[in-house]
């Protein structure tokens, strides 16, 4: 028996009943919650800074919350911070640039011809069974550790889950709209323009949110090898001379890092996937 | 003679496997003329459709004259979810004014006020009309329509059916609709075939003024003729009883 038949014969034995209205109104609901949300993480900051105050925590096991916000301060102030934001900022620039122009050629060579797939596909899949950054050693003996073996990481990290989500994008393309389209006048190059790359972009989306999750990591590992400068070095730096809040700080700038990316490409799909039902305002 | 609005062909089959859809068919329409193609589920007529469309290619031996300008509307509307409704109607439109004429399509299909949305916010009927208007934009010299209504509510259907016969007498294509629908075609064309066996099985003149209605005697006798061409005289003794 079907899930509607099913559905159908409860609505046919229950009486109508008016839908209960909700006690309070949805918005304080909200509200509530997020209050709740905010209290529980300032409640563990409080116990935090407590314990650190009562010598609990020893500053060399965790520095207090006032503490690394201190010295977040004095970072900044003295230009530390900035600089080795930019440096690394500048790696995941460059190697994502690589990475994702690399990956959508790829994608696009392998998704719009047959020759194309057979070609570039297998081995892609192949590599991509390989954890990436596993490969450090290698990099390391092939472009030495210099800037190279790091931006070759981040590429590397990012190339991929472009490649597989636009590619799967390209593939996935619905024929009904091919057809469409070929209806109406479209020839191949029209057809890739108006249909297949449209349709595609939503999983390539994904991809490149993947990717500059990749990159992030990939940053993180590469940074570990030799840095003089970048946010990597700042906690290799600190760890030696027992600053634990020079690390958390630099582990905040990461996260920071994070949340930041993530927020340009949603906002980028808000702007590119206006069309989708779950964007399109009321 | 040489309307380029004429449509023939000849000796046309198709094969998938050993399942042979059509068998050395034949089709003439008349220049202008509204034809509708009725035929059990399964018996080919989306197949002769899209060789009509250009979507399959034509088998060799067949003989087959077309107009150039072929336009189709599909049982689902088929727009582009990534584009507005005017650019999905100017889709592969050539020349400066794409986006006028898109307009005044949309306008006389009544979508003026929908031209800049989301198809995703369109009804089932406004985005058949949309697929209408892509169709007519191009000043079609043969319109296909494969069971454009099928999936319409009663309601809308009949509001569809008046827009497509102003359209069709305002544009004047050859116009060939598929349905399953044995009043559908009585009601809008001039001209009913059934198709069976991978051949036109019958061929009926429709000789009634439009408006039609279902309550006609002439409407319920052609009903019931081609409900008995397509196998229902089961159905047709229940009805009568
Ligand atoms: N691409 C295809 N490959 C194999 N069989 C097909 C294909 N297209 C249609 N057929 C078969 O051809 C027959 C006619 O299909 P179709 O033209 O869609 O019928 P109708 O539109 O009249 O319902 C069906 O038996 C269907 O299974
Ligand atoms: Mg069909």
């Amino acid at each position: 028996m079907s899930d509607t038949h099913a559905l159908g014969g409860r609505g046919a034995v229950a009486p109508a009943r008016p839908v209960p209205a909700p006690r309070r109104p949805r918005f304080r609901g909200l509200d509530l919650s997020r209050t709740r949300r905010f209290a529980s993480s300032a409640v563990i900051l409080l116990l935090w800074q407590g314990a650190s105050m009562a010598g609990l925590i020893a500053p060399r096991t965790l520095a207090a919350p006032t503490t690394i916000v201190a010295t977040a301060w004095e970072l900044v102030l003295s230009g530390e911070l900035p600089h080795h934001l930019l440096v690394s900022l500048g790696r995941v620039a460059t190697g994502l640039s690589i990475g994702v122009s690399s990956g959508v050629a790829l994608a696009l060579i392998a998704g719009l011809s047959r020759r194309g797939e057979e070609i570039v596909d297998a081995p892609m899949q192949m590599l991509r069974t390989l954890p990436f950054l596993a490969l450090v050693p290698l990099f390391i003996l092939w472009f030495g550790i210099g800037e190279t073996p790091k931006i070759a990481l981040v590429s590397l990290g990012s190339a991929f889950p472009v490649y597989l989500t636009l590619f799967a994008g390209i593939r996935g393309t619905d024929p009904k709209l091919m057809e469409a389209g070929r209806v109406f006048g479209l020839d191949r190059a029209g057809l890739i323009r108006h249909v297949v790359l449209p349709g595609a972009l939503p999983s390539g989306l994904v991809g490149l949110r993947y990717a500059l999750g990749s990159a992030l990591l990939s940053l993180v590992i590469a940074e570990q090898i030799n840095a003089t400068a970048g946010i990597g070095f700042l906690i290799n730096d600190a760890r030696d001379f027992l600053r634990t809040d020079v690390i958390v700080v630099g582990l905040l700038v990461y996260a920071l890092l994070g949340l930041g990316a993530d927020a340009l490409v949603r906002g980028f799909e808000r702007r590119a996937l206006a069309w989708r039902p779950n964007l399109i305002k009321g | 003679m040489s309307d380029e609005r004429r449509v023939s062909v000849g000796g046309l089959t198709r094969r998938f496997g050993s399942n042979t859809v059509l068998h050395g068919l034949d089709l003439e329409l008349e220049p202008g003329s509204f034809t509708a193609l009725l035929g059990r589920s399964g018996s080919g007529k989306t197949t002769l459709l899209r060789t009509l469309a250009g979507l399959d290619p034509a088998p060799a031996e067949a003989r087959i004259g077309l107009p150039d300008r072929v336009a189709a509307v599909f049982q689902e509307p088929r727009l582009l979810p990534w584009k507005r409704v005017w650019a999905n109607v100017a889709l592969g439109l050539e020349g400066r004014d794409a986006k006028g004429r898109a307009e005044r399509a949309l306008g006389e299909v009544g979508l003026a006020r929908h031209l800049e949305a989301w198809p995703a916010t369109l009804s089932g009927g406004e985005a058949q009309r949309a697929a209408l208007a892509r169709a007519l934009v191009r000043e079609p010299r043969l319109l296909l329509l494969d069971e454009p209504f099928a999936a319409l509510d009663a309601l809308t259907r009949i509001r569809m059916h008046a827009l497509v016969l102003e359209l069709w007498r305002a544009h004047g294509p050859t116009t060939l609709i598929v349905t399953h629908d044995v009043d559908e075609a009585v009601l809008l064309a001039d001209r009913v075939l059934v198709l069976d066996a991978g051949r036109i099985a019958a061929d009926i003149a429709v000789e009634m003024p439009r408006p039609r209605s279902h309550g006609d005697a002439r409407f319920v006798a052609l009903r019931r003729r081609l409900l008995a061409e397509l196998g229902l005289e089961a159905e047709v003794l229940q009805e009568a009883a």
